[in-house]
């Protein structure tokens, strides 16, 4: 089986969740499309480790899967207090910071 | 090309040179900052560190004068002012016949006019002040004509300036006291800027400004420099002595008290201009057109003065305008070159005298008149005043050059020199010299004829604040000074050309040269220009006894006059050409450089600041506050980022 698809698979990925970010409201939503992106690269990121013979991918969507991880924690805990405030989840209504 | 004096080392008496100027210093340091301590006794300490300068004066004097001539010139190296690299100047004084002449005059006109100045201030609640001022103003003149070098000259030079500044504008509640002392200042300025050239110049082209090395060394100048320097010390000289064309300040500066006209602006100050070409007169010995200069701007100055004198109905303007006019013969005199430098400086202490003397009338006659100066409302005044018209009378013949006073002696030398010169000159300057001292006759003759005789018009008028007029004499402290001067008027030329003035100068100002005595070259023979002289005045004087002795003088000047006594009394348009040359296109060029200003820089700068300010007022409207915008311009500027590396990895 060749790798392209794999490659293909995650361009996909990435698309529907770039996509979703920036068409979607909810905050909810918009977080797990960028979940969505995160691990379209980290498919990619094996896909090139597996053509290339080396570990180096892989370690790196280790660290990815890290980094998202502590970003999940961090950032569902910002939504679960804008939701306790504004009894709300869209991304709009919290447009306070800017000009 | 006169000899270079040997120059010794001031000794013994003349070792004490620095109490002539350091005692009028005292003074002066006292009376203005003692405050109102000082208010009971202060012009007697004025008039008393003067006169001590005097004493020193003249002790100095006849130390030197038991000298041989050649070893009669001496300096006195105080200490070193200050050194910055090759400049080295020395705070030093030059004592040699020239400057002890001008000590003796500016100390004893000077001492005579303090005393007098007693009285005349003595209802004035600023006396204290005006004698700390007078004798600031006696310190810088002396510094002026005893520096051994240029920058001590310099220094004398702005001292003289700020004290008649302060002098002229002594009524500060007086505006047009205020404008006048502001116009000298100005226009003192211009001058002065010409002598900071001049001695730049000698500076950058000798590397020294001591007198001796100077004048010993003008054989290294090239000839467009000598002219250059020649001609910026002509332009300092014409702005200190009212000469064309920078003579509109002096009749302006009247508005100070008259013992300041007398002192300032008739006897001392107005002189440094002589002085400075006198005592440079190596300089200007090796420099034909630079005197040829000179002697032109003297003779247009006395022309000028004399018609303007005719004119005027303010006694002490007709005074100024005089001053002027015989400061112009000076100039004509020391524009002669050696045939001419002592005679200059022999009318200067002969005008000195009687010019002092009749300010000091002139004054006299004000004090009894309500302080009003308007001739056209005195008259028959000579019985009132016997003293002020007697003395008045003295110093008023000896400046029309009535044969064997003073004037006549020294006025009758410069115009004979005039006609001596060869060709056109001789008969220019001799000619114009000539119809002046007609002129002169003719103005001194009108102003005295409406002073002391005729008619008195006062009794019929009021002056401007409502008050009779009563004429009196003045206080002894007045008349005495007065009568001095009348004496130094009547017999001053007599003496000094007796005594040879000339020989005595001929250290510092070199052999007179007297052209054409035994070969008669100039334009008229030598014996006829007394009588021609004479012959002008008597006409000056019959013409003025014409017109204004023998008519009523109305107390209205007459409005309808012809075109010449229009031009006159508007200073011959002197005031009006300065405008029209030099302010108002200074004004414009102001508010061109203003409107430049704002325009032009200020706005390159704010309109810089306004551009970037309103960008980003506009540009900061980007920044909307929704996330999801933020993730698009992302998601934009990555897809450019790779596309731009994609176009340049596969170009």
């Amino acid at each position: 089986m060749s790798t392209t698809y794999y490659l293909l698979l995650s361009a996909l990925l990435f698309s529907i969740g770039a996509v979703g970010v920036l068409v979607r409201r909810n905050a909810i939503v918009v977080f797990m499309c960028v979940e969505l992106m995160l691990n379209a690269v980290n498919l990619s990121l094996v896909t090139f480790a597996r053509i290339n013979g080396a570990l180096d991918g892989q370690v790196m969507a280790f660290f990815v899967m890290v980094v998202a991880a502590a970003e999940v924690v961090v950032g569902l805990a910002i939504i679960m207090s804008i939701f306790r405030t504004r009894r709300t989840a869209s991304i709009d209504d919290a447009n306070l910071l800017k000009y | 090309m006169s000899e270079l004096p040997e120059v010794g080392v001031a000794t013994g008496t003349a070792s004490l040179a620095w109490l002539l100027f350091v005692l009028p210093a005292l003074g002066a340091a006292v009376l203005l900052l003692a405050g109102r301590r000082a208010n009971r006794w202060g012009h007697w300490l004025g008039v008393a560190t003067v006169a001590a300068a005097f004493v020193v004066g003249l002790l100095i004097f006849f130390d030197t004068l038991a000298l041989p001539p050649e070893l009669r010139t001496r300096e006195l190296s105080l200490f070193r002012w200050f050194g910055v690299g090759s400049l080295q100047v020395d705070f030093g004084l030059r004592l040699d016949p020239l400057s002890l002449t001008f000590v003796l005059l500016i100390t004893g006109v000077g001492a005579l006019i303090h005393l007098y100045s007693v009285g005349y201030m003595s209802h004035d609640p600023g006396r204290r002040r005006f004698f700390g001022q007078l004798n600031l103003f006696i310190t810088a003149m002396l510094l002026l004509v005893l520096g051994n070098n240029f920058v001590m000259l310099y220094l004398g030079w702005e001292g003289v300036g700020l004290a008649s500044y302060l002098l002229i504008g002594f009524y500060q509640d007086r505006p047009s006291a205020a404008t006048a002392a502001k116009k000298a200042f100005l226009m003192n300025r211009v001058g002065d800027v010409g002598l900071a050239i001049a001695i730049f110049l000698i500076w950058a082209n000798l590397g020294t400004l001591q007198y001796t090395e100077v004048f010993a060394r003008v054989g290294e100048l090239s000839g467009g420099v000598l002219l250059a320097i020649t001609l910026m010390l002509l332009l300092g000289a014409c702005g200190k002595s009212g000469q064309f064309p920078l003579q509109a300040w002096l009749p302006d500066a009247m508005e100070g008290p008259t013992p300041v006209s007398a002192l300032i602006h008739a006897a001392t100050m107005v002189t440094a201009g002589v002085y400075l070409i006198g005592r440079a007169h190596f300089l200007y010995d090796a420099s034909v057109t630079g005197r040829l200069v000179v002697a032109v701007i003297g003779t247009i100055t006395l022309l000028i003065g004399a018609i303007i004198g005719c004119a005027y109905d303010d006694i002490k303007k007709v005074l100024a305008y005089s001053t002027v006019s015989q400061i112009g013969y000076m100039f004509l005199a020391v524009g002669l070159g050696p045939a001419g430098y002592a005679l200059g400086i022999f009318h200067l202490l002969t005008h000195g005298f009687f010019k002092a003397g009749l300010f000091l009338g002139a004054g006299s006659v004000m004090h009894a008149m309500n302080d009003d100066v308007d001739m056209r409302r005195f008259g028959g005044l000579a019985r009132f005043m016997p003293i002020t018209f007697a003395t008045f009378g003295l110093g008023y013949l000896a400046l029309i050059g009535f044969p064997f006073l003073s004037g006549y002696f020294s006025k009758d030398a410069i115009i004979e020199a005039a006609f001596a010169q060869d060709g056109w000159q001789g008969w220019v300057f001799g000619g114009a010299a000539t119809l002046a001292a007609g002129l002169t006759a003719f103005y001194m003759t009108r102003l005295v004829l409406m002073t002391f005789f005729g008619e008195r018009r006062w009794e019929k008028l009021t002056s401007a604040d409502g008050h009779d007029y009563h004429p009196h004499e003045s206080p002894a402290t007045m008349t005495l000074p007065m009568i001095v001067l009348a004496l130094g008027s009547v017999g001053a030329g007599a003496v000094l050309s007796a005594i040879g003035l000339s020989g005595w100068l001929a250290p510092s100002l070199g052999e007179l040269t007297e052209t054409g005595v035994a070969e008669d070259v100039g334009a008229i023979p030598h014996a006829v220009v007394p009588w021609l002289v004479v012959a002008f005045s008597a006409l000056g004087v019959l013409i003025a006894w014409l017109t204004v002795g023998r008519h009523r003088v109305p107390v209205e000047k007459p409005a309808h006059v012809s075109l010449p006594v229009r031009a006159a009394r508007r200073d011959l348009y002197a005031n009006a050409i300065n405008e029209a040359l030099i302010a108002r296109p200074g004004i414009w060029l102001t508010r061109a450089l203003v409107y430049f200003d704002n325009r032009g820089v200020d706005g390159l700068v704010n309109g810089t600041a306004a551009a970037l300010g309103g960008s980003s007022g506009r540009m900061r409207r980007l920044q909307t506050g929704f996330v999801r915008s933020y993730a698009l311009s992302m998601l934009g500027g990555s897809v450019l980022v790779i596309g731009a590396l994609l176009a340049v990895v596969y170009a």
